[in-house]
């Protein structure tokens, strides 16, 4: 209400007052474009971190035998690199994004509720210095896996409770920024903008922001009972006073398997907007897509034992959990038909936004069928808990979530700073990203197919080759992303002025403002007909 | 070229001149291959099946994934700008978005009617000639034959890869160790014994946290739940010494704890049941006799390689943050009674377990041990196995 009250104060005293400039700009933002940009450094400072971890622990697998890491600190590096990828990097990515473009693709003048948007994002730093600093409390960080398994969890030193802690810390942030995102795109569309001729991008993200809401309490569930069962006596999750450790899987998949399509939806959102963009041709099927993207949404309520089948579940159940999961397989293969389909007799150009959009194709669909291969419940006895299962989400979530943000990167950056980035970068980005991350991933199915369990300090000798090949290939990928953060630098220092088009045929209202897009946007709703 | 030599000279190119460790060991026996590309080498028909459905389904994958990028790539190169291709305008077409939701669907019904065959299979473990407990410790199995021949036998079974071999920051000639050692991380000093051609029901359950009995050539893999207990089965076809490992993340040794299953005929299985019996009988201890000070130390000291090494160190000493030091540790120089309970009862909410399933004798040896050991001078120094006895109650 309050803001409502103040804006024509902002206008009786010029734009001096909300333009607020120094360390204030910041950490008293308000401005969707501001957060945006916050989240999206902050996402990009913990990919680099999340990356160190997992370039630590390649290092250690580079040779069998235990060379530079004792075990116990292995599992944090695993855990952590997981925990800093899913909740430090991707999540808050896409919030950025939404940030940035939800309100430039509706035509608001910001998001719905300014001060929840900066208070969700200041979280963020707040969990992430506790998940750093629980490196150095005694017994180091968590290292229980980033799914926190009880009974292992509850046997962790301190560092889990400031694990617990700064999952809460996130948990909460996403959550008002799931409230701030369906508020904007419920009430503040554009005159004449139903929400069947909403862009791509905002329909996954409203997708995304209600699996969001439903499991994000789930998540702070589970990890409170363990902070309980660790400290307070309750016995949830041990058999001896009554509890059942798998219980706690249940309650952790039924949060963590709509939190891996949290991670994709919006990267789905992306490609649907790049694709027809470089293809000059308009998106195939829209409302299938949508119908696609809302199915895949509730079917990934209702598979989450999938992660379970081996901790002896009744037949029944294995059979209701592979059918549900095999039938994943139809809605996003729908949207690979689109996708394809848009490109069909299109007038294709391959920017890199394009490039990282095809590329994501591509590999996503390796992954996506990797996880059809996992669903089959008697075969996933064989490669639960392997390589295998690595390799496949990485697929997913690298190959998928992280090139689709790198796509939405090039394709937006031109708006955000008003420079074009240099072309010839992003293809050495796109081209090194791309073999590398093969490289990497790919020999791992191999491992799994032959054994290698997952989250292992030290392997037989006769998986040693791939392994090195592996440590090779995760060195290249991680240098790769220097040339991206080079050319986002360099993209924000200058550069040829971009157009506010910027992309010859781009659509939607985000193309309509100027580039570098104002602090202020869409004061006045555009009409859109 | 076979996929392996394939396999093998991309290694070499990749690495480019680069010796490969692992075609210089060669492959495990009962174990991986080197570079192995797919599924170990059944001996189950369950692990049979799964890799006739591993290529069933990855078949029906390629071919759609051939298809779909067939298009898509002729498209990139033919619909491009630069050819003056010019763009069509269509975005819809209901037949064609029907027929792509069906039809995989379809596809999907197909590769569900052997799965579903398949789990039913899996999961039925009634009927099993022999039925062998197997529960995980952090971090080594436990077997007790419950049922069938060969009842009442009992043994722990843990990594028998000397530290030697593994840790290179304490040994210097670590690698050259292993590299001698084609069974280096999956052998142990006692395996699973059971007879061929036998369906042996495997009931699993863990001491601590959970953890997960894998072994790739018999088609198995269950977790191993703390406070509760689950079965799986298999049907070994073939005799021979198989090899799996731990695959549920189960704390610091997780990677160091093996599994071995030695499939014997009938006649060589009778034969080790009967000697493994007439060993249990030789060990068996007496508790309530007095023990002299020296053999519990030696005792012990053996006890302590086994089970507390791990975390609490040869020297006693722990690891700093992580596990605490024996070494001068007040627990262990106060009352036996204390230090008595909490190995008996671990300490809940640490890494520390309970050790009840050890011996009363092996128990106050341990106990004795630690009390006499490094620096420690414990005025109550020697615990007799009757205390553990009677701490029990």
């Amino acid at each position: 209400m309050s803001a409502v009250l103040d804006h024509p104060g902002d206008h009786a005293h010029g734009h001096a007052h909300d333009h607020p400039s120094g360390w204030r700009r910041w950490l008293y933002a308000t401005n969707h474009k501001d957060i945006g940009t916050m989240y999206l450094w902050f996402s990009f400072a913990m990919l680099l971190v999340g990356g160190v971890n997992a370039l630590l622990l390649r290092t250690e697998l580079f040779q069998p035998g235990l060379q530079i890491l004792r075990p116990e600190f292995f599992n944090q590096l695993t855990t952590m690199h997981g925990l800093i990828m899913v909740f430090g990097a991707v999540m808050p990515a896409f919030v950025g994004f939404a940030n940035w473009q939800v309100p430039l693709m509706i035509g608001a003048s910001d998001m719905a509720f300014a001060r929840l948007n900066n208070f969700s994002f200041w979280l963020l730093p707040v969990a992430a210095s506790l998940l750093i600093v629980s490196y150095f409390v005694p017994g180091g960080a968590t290292a229980a896996g980033w799914t926190l398994y009880a009974p292992l969890s509850v046997q962790m030193g301190p560092g889990m409770d400031l694990a617990i802690l700064a999952l809460h810390l996130m948990g909460a942030s996403s959550i008002m920024g799931s409230i701030n995102i369906i508020t904007t795109i419920l009430n503040m569309r554009a005159p004449g903008m139903p929400l069947m001729k909403m862009p791509m991008f905002c329909w996954t993200w409203l997708i995304t922001a209600y699996l969001l809401l439903a499991v994000m309490p789930v998540l702070a569930g589970a990890v409170t009972m363990v902070l309980t069962d660790r400290h307070f006596g309750t016995s949830f999750f041990n058999a001896a006073g009554g509890g059942d450790p798998v219980m706690y899987q249940h309650i952790f998949w039924f949060f963590g398997h709509p939190e891996v399509y949290i991670m994709i939806l919006p990267a789905f959102g992306i490609i649907s907007e790049v694709i027809p963009t470089f293809a000059r041709k308009p998106l195939f099927g829209y409302s299938s897509m949508v119908y696609a993207t809302a199915s895949i949404a509730i079917l990934s309520m209702i598979v989450w034992a999938h992660h379970m089948f081996t901790t002896g579940m009744p037949v029944t159940g294995q059979l209701f959990f592979m059918y549900a999961t095999m039938l994943i397989a139809v809605p996003t293969g729908v949207k690979i038909f689109n996708w394809v389909a848009t490109m069909w007799r299109g007038s294709m150009t391959f920017e890199t936004p394009m490039l990282f959009a095809v590329g994501f194709i591509f590999v996503f669909a390796i992954g996506g069928f990797t996880g059809l291969i996992m669903a089959v419940a008697p075969l996933d006895i064989q490669i639960h808990d392997t390589y295998y299962i690595v390799a496949h989400f990485h697929y997913v979530l690298v190959a998928g979530s992280l090139f689709a943000l790198f796509s939405g990167t090039y394709y937006w950056i031109p708006k955000w700073t008003g420079h074009m980035y240099d072309e010839r970068l992003g293809k050495w980005h796109f081209w090194a990203s791309m073999i590398t991350f093969n490289i990497t991933f790919f020999p791992m199915h191999f491992l799994g197919l032959a054994g290698m369990p997952r989250r292992y300090a030290d392997y037989p000798m006769q998986f040693a080759d791939f392994n090195a090949v592996v440590t090779i290939g995760a060195f290249g990928f991680g240098l790769s992303q220097l040339i991206f953060l080079w050319m986002v630098i360099r993209c924000i220092k200058g550069g040829a002025k971009a157009s506010d088009r910027v992309w010859e045929n781009a659509h939607g209202l985000e193309w309509t403002v100027p580039s570098p897009a104002p602090f202020h946007t869409f004061e006045t709703p555009p009409v859109v007909k | 070229m076979k996929p392996k030599r394939m396999a093998d000279a991309l290694a070499v190119a990749v690495l480019g001149g680069w010796a490969s460790i692992a075609a210089a060991i060669g492959d495990m026996p009962g174990g991986p291959k080197v570079n192995q590309l797919n599924l170990t080498a059944p001996v189950t028909r369950i692990a049979e099946e799964q890799h006739w459905i591993h290529w069933f389904v990855m078949w029906i994958c390629v071919a759609i994934f051939v298809a779909v990028f067939g298009v898509m790539f002729y498209a990139v190169w033919k619909h491009r700008k630069s050819r003056g291709h010019a763009p069509a305008s269509f975005h819809e077409s209901t037949a064609v978005e029907i027929a792509w939701t069906v039809v995989p669907f379809l596809i999907i019904v197909g590769m569900a009617i052997p799965a579903t065959r398949m789990v039913v299979e899996q999961k039925d473990t009634a009927n099993a000639d022999l039925t062998v407990k197997a529960t995980g410790y952090q971090w080594k199995w436990g077997y007790d034959y419950l049922k069938g021949d060969g009842e009442g036998i009992s043994f722990l079974s843990m990594l028998s890869t000397p530290r030697d071999q593994i840790e290179d920051r304490n040994y210097p000639d670590a690698k050259a160790r292993r590299e001698q050692n084609p069974t280096y991380l999956m052998e142990v000093d006692n395996p699973l014994v059971v007879p061929v051609n036998r369906k042996v029901r495997v009931v699993i359950t863990a001491n601590d946290v959970i953890h997960a009995w894998y072994m790739p050539a018999l088609g198995v893999k269950q977790d191993a739940i703390p406070g509760f207990v689950r079965d799986t089965w298999f049907k070994a076809e073939k005799t021979g010494v198989f090899r799996g490992q731990c695959a549920e993340l189960c704390g610091k040794d997780h990677a160091f704890m093996p599994i071995v299953v030695d499939v014997r005929t009938e006649a060589d299985y009778l034969k080790w049941v009967e000697e493994k019996k007439k060993e249990m009988l030789a060990r068996t201890d007496d508790p309530t006799r007095e023990w002299q000070l020296a053999d519990l130390n030696a005792r012990g000291e053996k006890v302590y390689a086994a089970n507390c090494v791990a975390c609490h160190q040869a020297n006693g000493k722990g690891v700093t943050g992580s596990f605490p030091a024996l070494d001068g540790s007040k627990v262990v120089l106060g009352k036996s009674q204390a230090q008595l309970d909490v190995v008996l009862h671990g300490r809940p909410g640490t890494a520390m377990a309970p050790f009840r399933q050890l011996s009363d004798v092996e128990l106050a040896a341990v106990v004795t041990y630690t009390r006499n050991a490094w620096g420690n001078k414990a005025s109550d120094n020697v615990v007799q196995p009757s205390e553990v006895t009677a701490a029990r109650r």
